[in-house]
């Protein structure tokens, strides 16, 4: 068992426009990318309990060819709005850190 | 059969800095055109509601000068798109003024083309009239209060408006644009692919973003084929990689897989990325579909109020275990204080933020316990003006240095202000309120175009 943060090249989150906010959790190698992707890792109904989103509002890919995983949700408030607490988004994805990935055996840990 | 063509990316933002042998080294190459996008709604929305720019003049002129110089010494366009920050009228002005003094101290002559992207506020009813206005996700129907309430509105163009200003301008300045627009509206013209157009403007859009390990901004140039682009640094030490264009499909964007622009939307499903060498990549595969209807975005930001903060630090592990009921209980004595001084009906908004529990997320931290042996609260006050909510702030600062607990008898000093004065007056703050698409006449009709020649 290991966790995201472990396994994943980079772990980010990000506006993507003022309204929407995005979190990429990217790999450097096709196995590991592939046994997140497969165990459903980053689930729509994960993602929705996490962040406290409706399913509807959660959106979730695996983009192959970038060996990630990107998740997007609507911001709580639109960014640089008086309610909003991170204006690039960027400190949004510590709550993906620590969730768990299994290997079959020790294969494709750092 | 399409020649080759070569096109520069001078850096993700204008006024971000690139070096300028890449300049250099892109022209030797042989670049057809030279972009930059010049605005984000990153920083937040003051630039729109301001007209001011997040760069300094300087850092401008700066990378302004070595393009337009590059540019028009070697005879080729010169696009930069959501000119000023913001890409409204105020912003444009301003880019223009830049743009003219380099040009002046450079002795350099070129036609001018500078597309507007302000929407007046009668346009943007008339539009909703006309039921052309829809809402994007999360957003609300547009309502006549919220037009009225904006400060700005622009709209964001796509490739066409910057066509037609290439067809009789060298250098393009437009107001609020489609980053990929600067980048596609010249392959466009020339007859390449759309997908391949498109897709090569979306890598470029961001510089040197889009390499593996970027150290600072920099420059980056796509080769376009019939059906496919090739795409590479100029800096010796800075390498694309399959992954790393491929990743860029995520950055800041809802959906890596389509990529939605006024004419139609990139898809890059099927897309695919192979090395070239160890710093190029070559992409082929992608799609694009032509939209149903023409559809621009607007953006606009209005005014909530004007903000005064106060940053306060608690250590005592007494007062941080009630921290939630020692907020209320100051509440409470502030509310009352309130009535005695501004009077009950002076609309105000304060928010504590707790560094150490739930600062950084708000309402999606998941941990909204204190685990640390310290805190630190930040209020804003906001209101309808400065001269009030620096008196509310000044209220709550001293309530709540004096906040009592049950455990302590007597008079308690509980917090730690870092600063003196404590209040810090913000100014006017802004939100963005507009997160529509309109669906105009034509492709150009919302940015009309002046020339000048210099």
């Amino acid at each position: 068992m290991s966790t995201l943060a472990e396994v994943a090249k980079l772990i980010r989150s990000k506006n993507a426009g003022p309204f929407w906010l995005t979190l990429d959790v990217m790999f450097d190698d096709r196995q590991t990318y592939e046994a997140v992707r497969d165990q459903h890792v980053l689930s729509v109904e994960l993602i929705s309990r996490l962040y406290m989103q409706p399913r509807e509002c959660v959106r979730v890919f695996a983009h192959d060819a970038a060996m990630a995983i990107k998740v997007s949700i609507p911001r709580p408030h639109s960014s640089g709005s008086p309610m909003d607490t991170d204006v690039f988004g960027g400190q949004q994805y510590a709550p993906l850190l620590d969730l768990a990935v299994e290997f079959p055996r020790h294969q494709g840990h750092k | 059969m399409l020649e080759p063509l070569p096109v520069l990316s001078a850096t993700g933002m204008l006024g971000s800095g690139f070096r300028e042998e890449s300049i250099y080294r892109a022209l030797d190459l042989g670049v057809r055109m030279i972009g930059c996008d010049a605005g984000t709604t990153d920083f937040g929305p003051h630039l729109l509601a301001t007209g001011d720019s997040q760069f300094s003049r300087a850092a401008v002129k700066r990378d302004t000068s070595i393009i337009l110089a590059a540019a028009v010494r070697a005879g080729i366009p010169l696009v930069i798109g959501s000119a000023g920050g913001a890409g409204g009228d105020v912003n444009l002005e301003w880019m223009r003024r830049v743009l003219l003094e380099t040009a002046r101290e450079q002795g350099l002559h070129f036609r001018l083309a500078l597309i507007h992207a302000e929407q007046s506020k009668d346009k943007v009813r008339e539009l909703m009239r006309q039921g052309r206005v829809l809402p994007l996700p999360p957003s609300e129907p547009l309502s006549d209060f919220a037009v009225d309430e904006a400060l700005h509105i622009v709209a964001m163009m796509g490739a066409e408006p910057v066509q037609a200003a290439l067809d009789s301008a060298q250098v393009v300045l437009a107001g609020r644009s489609s980053d990929a627009a600067i980048y596609s509206a010249l392959p466009l013209k020339l007859g390449y692919a759309s997908a391949v157009c498109w897709h090569a403007a979306k890598i470029l859009e961001c510089g040197a973003a889009a390499v593996a390990q970027r150290a600072a901004p920099d420059s980056m140039v796509a080769v376009l084929h019939s059906d496919s682009f090739d795409v590479f640094p100029m800096r010796d030490d800075y390498r694309c990689t399959p992954q790393s264009i491929a990743s860029h499909t995520l950055y800041e964007n809802v959906d890596p897989f389509h990529l939605v622009e006024p004419s139609g939307i990139l898809n890059t499903l099927e897309s695919e990325y192979v090395a070239i060498d160890n710093r190029a990549v070559n992409v082929s595969g992608s799609t694009f579909e032509l939209a149903e209807r023409y559809g621009v975005k607007i953006e606009g930001a209005r005014l909530v109020g004007y903000s005064t903060i106060i940053l306060g630090a608690i250590r005592d592990p007494l007062i941080i275990r009630q921290l939630d009921n020692w907020l209320e209980r100051l509440d409470e004595n502030l509310k009352e204080r309130l009535r005695n001084t501004v009077g009950d009906a002076a609309q105000h908004q304060i928010t504590a933020r707790i560094y150490g529990r739930d600062g950084v997320m708000g309402a999606l931290e998941p941990r909204k316990t204190i685990e640390g042996h310290e805190v630190m609260v930040l209020w804003d006050v906001i209101s309808a003006s400065q001269g009030l909510s620096h008196s509310i702030a000044a209220s709550l600062s001293h309530l709540a240095v004096h906040n009592p607990i049950p455990e302590w008898d007597g008079l308690i000093s509980g917090v730690a202000f870092p600063f003196a004065p404590s209040e810090v007056d913000r100014g006017p703050v802004y939100e963005f309120h507009l997160n529509h698409v309109v669906y105009p006449d034509s492709p150009t009709s919302l940015f009309p175009t002046d020339y000048e020649s210099v």
